[in-house]
């Protein structure tokens, strides 16, 4: 996984609560195999005016001037603002693949979506919880200055503002350290493989009808 | 010492170690698995040299791609014309082959949804830790296990180490008290939670159904229930073990025979929340106040009864909401203030891995029975959850009410629910589904779907319109 210990980035605004995972890619997207290759479909059916299809060449289709993401200013963003419940809906994972493979490293919103909140860390992203008035205040700093610029340094939990005000953010200690080192979960937990082999004896031993039932 | 939720009597069982900041690693007993979100947990697998840790575990069938019309399956892998859905079947297929795992293919009689079929095999069982990459798994803990949606690198996590990494949720219970009116159903309780708490309510959250209504329901009806916690925000869903639950298993293939089967069912008895547990939350519902429900937004908690209206975005005072719900209105083409019973639908698709059951196919049939579908109505389909679910409603006669009513019988599969087949919902269209999520572009671009129970769905396709189908079912008693 790709480490993540500071970053900075333009900041897009994505004015909108709610907003699901076939909102940021469209399911005719999941039937690839791949992990990559996501990013030009994110936020797909607001992004365009017509209906996208896998394996197109999208660099000739009709933009939506009025999305957010078409807007020259936010050119090149890295850090994603948005509302409350950001994520909701299905599990893919290939949500989280798309906004890394359009360039996002970093969003921040009053809340998330659980399953997307956590396939997030583990795709490099880093989503950060702030209060809904912050956010609302980050909002309106945004969308009044063009190259509205911000940094976060995850070591010290500190979101930087380009006037030199900074915020402090909360994150998990373990997900903070598998970010900053950039750190693969399966790799970790089979360091623990003595121990879940002994769970799963006493397990068996107290539940052997969950083992070896085959239809 | 309080006592102990029934979440954290399964939480417990399961705890291999906890860290020092709660996050845990929870055993698992069982994975299903579908052919989108496991190609690339597979592809991690191959290319870290790792193999699954207990391959009797998982248990995989494809259900979001495969075509729905007869003709089409009869090809088997060739009836998929899309090549880019045909390759991810396929590559289930051979992923299944090369692990060892169990898998009901594409034409086995057994395939289906997999949160229909799980259940439905007893690969799903009480007081198991369930995973699969799709956030509906929450469906499974209508039978008193654990289970929920994760992502694909969770799923290849889970392949390789038998754990899930996780931090304990808080719980909540939702009680719904008192008995439902007659033509209201599971789907209506559920939409209606969600109509109370919102979609994002559940976060962080387990949640426990309880209370007399819920206990009332069937199996199938409480698999509604859970199958949409998640659209409540909750990872997973509960309802605790009755005999209820035990006379759904026993004797399915996976569940436990004999004597095993003696000492589970005792074991599973004590899966139940202890009478002093402490709930972080508890939200009461009168089951007597639940009328039909219909949504009519984009996000499930954007719903009304069929007695009710649209909504005015002007009388809200959130201003993020109001928004929210302009934007909804735009892209349902509602306008505030028109009946729910006004909503002209062009579709209708009962189906899905919240309402594919047989129970819910006998009430779609029961409400369409000797009527025709309304002339506005371009598409109505019928898509059971399994190829058991449809031989079962075929030996009681259901396809042939469908199709005598002008409704499509089809294969299993998830179909119209998320159109990753295709089976799509056209741009402007308004649709009556059974389905959980109402999300824009959900069941084809463009496409605007209204959430609903099976019968309100049935009763719509023979008016045209949403209809209170308390009063056809007054009519039909007559």
């Amino acid at each position: 996984m790709k480490k993540f210990v500071k970053q900075s980035g333009l900041v897009m605004p994505l004015n909108r609560a709610n907003v699901d995972t076939d909102f940021i890619i469209p399911k005719q997207f999941l039937k690839s195999i791949k992990r990559s290759g996501f990013g030009v479909n994110l936020f797909d059916e607001h992004r365009y005016l017509d209906k996208g299809e896998p394996g197109q060449d999208n660099s000739h289709r009709p933009l939506n001037p009025d999305f957010v993401m078409n807007q020259p200013r936010y050119k090149g963003a890295t850090v994603l603002l948005a509302r409350e419940n950001f994520g909701c809906g299905s599990s893919r994972e290939h949500a989280p693949w798309a906004l890394d493979d359009y360039g996002f490293r970093i969003i921040i919103a009053p809340s998330y979506a659980d399953i997307f909140f956590n396939n997030c860390f583990k795709n490099g992203i880093l989503p950060i919880v702030l209060e809904a008035d912050v956010v609302d205040k980050l909002f309106k700093a945004v969308e009044a200055q063009e190259g509205y610029a911000l940094t976060v340094d995850l070591e010290a939990q500190q979101i930087l503002l380009p006037g030199g005000e900074s915020i402090p953010f909360e994150v998990d200690a373990f997900r903070k350290y598998c970010l900053i080192n950039g750190l693969d979960d399966i790799g970790l937990t089979l360091q623990d493989a003595d121990t879940i082999k002994a769970f799963e004896q006493k397990w068996r031993a107290a539940s052997p009808w969950y083992f070896g039932v085959q239809g | 010492m309080t006592g102990k939720t029934l979440y954290d009597k399964l939480w417990d069982s399961h705890l291999v170690t906890q860290r020092d900041d709660g996050t845990a690693l929870i055993y698992i007993d069982r994975q299903l698995i579908h052919e989108v979100t496991s190609p690339q947990a597979f592809e991690g697998l191959r290319m870290t040299g790792r193999r699954p840790w207990r391959a009797d575990a998982n248990f995989a069938t494809p259900d979001h791609n495969i075509p729905t019309t007869r003709n089409e399956r009869a090809e088997g892998l060739e009836g998929i014309r899309d090549p880019i859905s045909r390759i991810q079947v396929k590559t289930l297929d051979e992923n299944c082959r090369d692990f060892g795992i169990f898998e009901l293919d594409m034409n086995d009689e057994r395939q289906g949804i997999v949160h229909v079929v799980g259940p439905e095999q007893g690969a799903t069982l009480p007081g198991m830790t369930i995973v699969c990459g799709d956030s509906h798994t929450s469906t499974h803990g209508a039978l008193g296990a654990l289970a929920h949606g994760i992502g694909t690198s969770e799923v290849e996590h889970v392949m390789a180490t038998q754990c899930l990494l996780q931090k304990k949720m808080k719980n909540m219970l939702i009680r719904v008290d008192g008995r439902l009116n007659p033509g209201v159903t599971a789907k209506d309780i559920v939409l209606a939670i969600i109509g109370e708490i919102g979609t994002a309510g559940g976060t962080g959250y387990t949640i426990e159904f309880g209370g007399e209504a819920i206990r009332s329901l069937s199996m199938e009806g409480r698999m509604t229930v859970c199958n949409m916690a998640i659209e409540a925000g909750a990872r997973a869903g509960l309802i605790a073990v009755d005999e209820t639950t035990l006379d759904y298993i026993k004797g399915r293939p996976f569940a436990p025979k004999g004597e095993m089967w003696e000492r589970a069912a005792a074991a599973w008895r004590g899966l139940v929340s202890d009478e002093d547990a402490h709930f972080d939350r508890v939200v009461v519902i009168d089951a007597a106040d639940i009328i039909p429900q219909v949504t009519w937004g984009t996000s499930p908690e954007m719903v009304a009864p069929i007695t009710g209206e649209v909504p005015d975005p002007d009388k809200e005072s959130n201003p993020s909401r109001r928004e929210n719900m302009r934007q909804a209105l735009k892209y349902m083409g509602l306008q505030p203030g028109m009946k729910m019973t006004d909503i002209k639908l062009d579709c209708i698709f009962i189906g899905s891995c919240t309402n594919s059951r047989i129970e819910d196919l006998r009430a779609a049939a029961a409400v369409v029975k000797g009527h025709k579908v309304a002339a506005n109505v371009e598409m109505a389909l019928v898509v059971p959850g399994s190829g058991l679910v449809k031989k079962q409603a075929e030996a009681e006669g259901l396809d042939k009410i469908f199709v005598e009513a002008g409704l499509e019988w089809r294969e299993p599969g998830c179909s119209m629910c998320l159109a990753m087949n295709a089976d799509q919902l056209g741009a402007g269209k308004h649709c009556a589904s059974t389905s959980n999520r109402n999300f824009e572009g959900r069941q084809g671009f463009g496409g605007r779907t209204h959430l609903v129970s099976p019968a309100m769905a049935a009763a719509a396709a023979i008016n045209g319109h949403f209809v209170d189908v308390r009063d056809m079912l007054l009519t039909l008693d007559r």
